[in-house]
């Protein structure tokens, strides 16, 4: 049976349409809809309940050498408070999950795994374990908020002062106070737009909601659903594990070549890595033909099938139709003429550059 | 929900208004709000033939592909070309946003009056 995230209710209320996802029931979109909520990231500002992702704690003297066991990416380097994304591979060079973890001291990280994948994961870093260290799965204490667009930052100064604030992208402030709660407040999302993730005590999540809603009103903030996250991820070129990443799909076919540190001694995967044959990449299509190329659809070159569509649907922002591929790496090049097959009809496409949006630099 | 009294109704949430020998068909408000966001739809052809009950056009929104079905058997007189350009007028007005016209109409699906396609709905929900 689906969980409820602690603010369910508000959702409800919101008239937000509640589906299953990731074992949680959670509102793909209220009742302004996906394009009105896509938008208002990309211009204003918007807000999702993440309280389904997990959240594990890694405590231990020998925690940075476990992380860089346990993921592609080097936990070498790092500040207090500083974030890194990786993949989590397989022995056979496929991904269990891809996360963040946050150091929040040498000997302390905390892990933020997809909600679908949480109890595969935790089972599988128990599994891993090297040296001193101990983790616990604290995913039903944590409440999560993603605080995303232009005006997220006027948004959350109205509710923390600025010395509160994380100077920069992936890096977080640890217990700062936030409308009165005591938060993990992160400069991190999955929408390609500028933003905040705050990670609460999950009996605050409520009230913290209802702070931002207020404080938001100002800014055009409105609560967004799945539908718009994930059509923001899309438009901004970011990956989703069970699409451009599952147990089959390396890390670097994926196209995530700068999170695995082929350099380090080892990790989990690595031989695997070195030793497979590259053969396929992760690409981006833009439609060029009349339709919407969706996840799963064959990749063709005259008769030649040359790839598959890993996730795809119409963009928003920039108002066309796009998608994310596997393809041999003879077709990778941009600018490449490719068809897919849309139940049965022909629909024409081009690789393209990835990202397909991104941000504005600030003048 | 907006469901107008002059027009009659499918269990698949198309629409159907008799003008004269011709049906004209789309899709029903209820069918718009649970899709969502529509930003493709795809057309028979002038000329095409139609069959009572089975997929004519589909529609996409954001998230998802959906068939259309086609309430009566006959021929594709007229297809309303706006809609390829302007999927999103099926949100904002579903019984102007009209898909396709049917000439020739032969055999009908069972209809719904406006009242039974209400409660139809309920049970739906």
């Amino acid at each position: 049976m689906e969980k409820k995230t602690v603010l369910y209710d508000k959702h409800v209320a919101a008239g937000g349409k509640i589906v299953p996802f990731g074992g949680f029931l959670l509102p793909v979109q209220y009742e302004t809809g996906v394009i009105a909520e896509h938008m208002a990231v990309r211009t204003k500002v918007g807000m999702f309940d993440v309280s389904h992702m997990g959240e594990v704690m890694c405590e231990g003297k020998d925690a940075v050498k476990y992380l860089n066991h346990l993921l592609a990416n080097s936990y070498d380097g790092m500040e207090d408070g500083q974030a890194r994304y990786s993949p989590m591979c397989n022995e056979h060079g496929g991904i269990v999950d891809d996360m963040i973890a946050y150091r929040i001291n040498e000997e302390k990280f905390m892990f933020v795994p997809n909600a679908a994948n949480k109890d595969k994961d935790f089972k599988w870093m128990q599994e891993h374990v090297i040296g001193d260290v101990k983790l616990t799965d604290i995913s039903d204490t944590v409440g999560q908020i993603a605080i995303q667009g232009p005006n997220s930052k006027a948004v959350v100064l109205k509710l923390t002062g600025e010395e509160n604030l994380p100077k920069k992208y992936y890096t977080a402030t640890i217990n700062v106070p936030f409308a009165g709660k005591e938060v993990i407040l992160s400069r991190t999302g999955y929408t390609g737009e500028f933003g905040y993730e705050v990670y609460c005590h999950v009996e605050d999540t409520p009230a913290i909601w209802d702070a931002l809603l207020e404080a938001g009103k100002e800014y055009g903030l409105i609560p967004c659903g799945l539908g718009a996250r994930d059509t923001l991820r899309l438009e901004a070129g970011m990956p989703l594990y069970g699409h451009e990443m599952t147990d089959d799909i390396s890390p670097l076919e994926a196209d995530l070549d700068i999170f695995v540190k082929m350099d380090k001694a080892e990790f989990v995967g690595k031989e695997a890595i070195e030793k497979m044959p590259l053969t396929r990449k992760r690409v981006g299509l833009k439609v060029t033909g009349r339709g919407i190329i969706r996840e799963h659809m064959d990749l063709y070159v005259g008769d030649k099938k040359v790839g598959i569509s890993t996730s795809g649907t119409q963009l928003p922002f920039l108002e066309g139709a796009y998608a994310m591929a596997l393809v041999d790496l003879d077709y990778k090049a941009i600018g490449t003429k490719i068809e897919a097959d849309v139940r049965g009809r022909r629909v024409e496409a081009e690789v393209c550059e990835l990202p397909f949006y991104k941000r504005p630099k600030k003048a | 929900m907006n469901t107008p009294a002059e027009l009659k109704y499918t269990k698949t949430h198309e629409w159907v208004k008799m003008e004269g020998d011709i049906a004209v068909i789309g899709l029903t408000d209820f069918a718009q709000d649970a899709l969502g966001d529509l930003v493709f739809v795809n057309l028979p052809e002038e000329g095409d033939a139609v069959t009572a009950g089975e997929v004519f056009a589909d529609v996409e929104s954001v998230k998802a592909v959906s068939d259309v079905n086609c309430p009566v058997s006959g021929e594709v007189a007229e297809i309303n070309e706006e809609l390829l350009d302007e999927p999103a007028k099926i949100n904002e007005a579903p019984y102007d946003a009209w898909f396709i016209k049917v000439k020739n109409v032969g055999d009908t699906e069972d209809l719904m009056t406006a009242d039974e396609y209400e409660a139809f709905c309920k049970t739906e929900n």
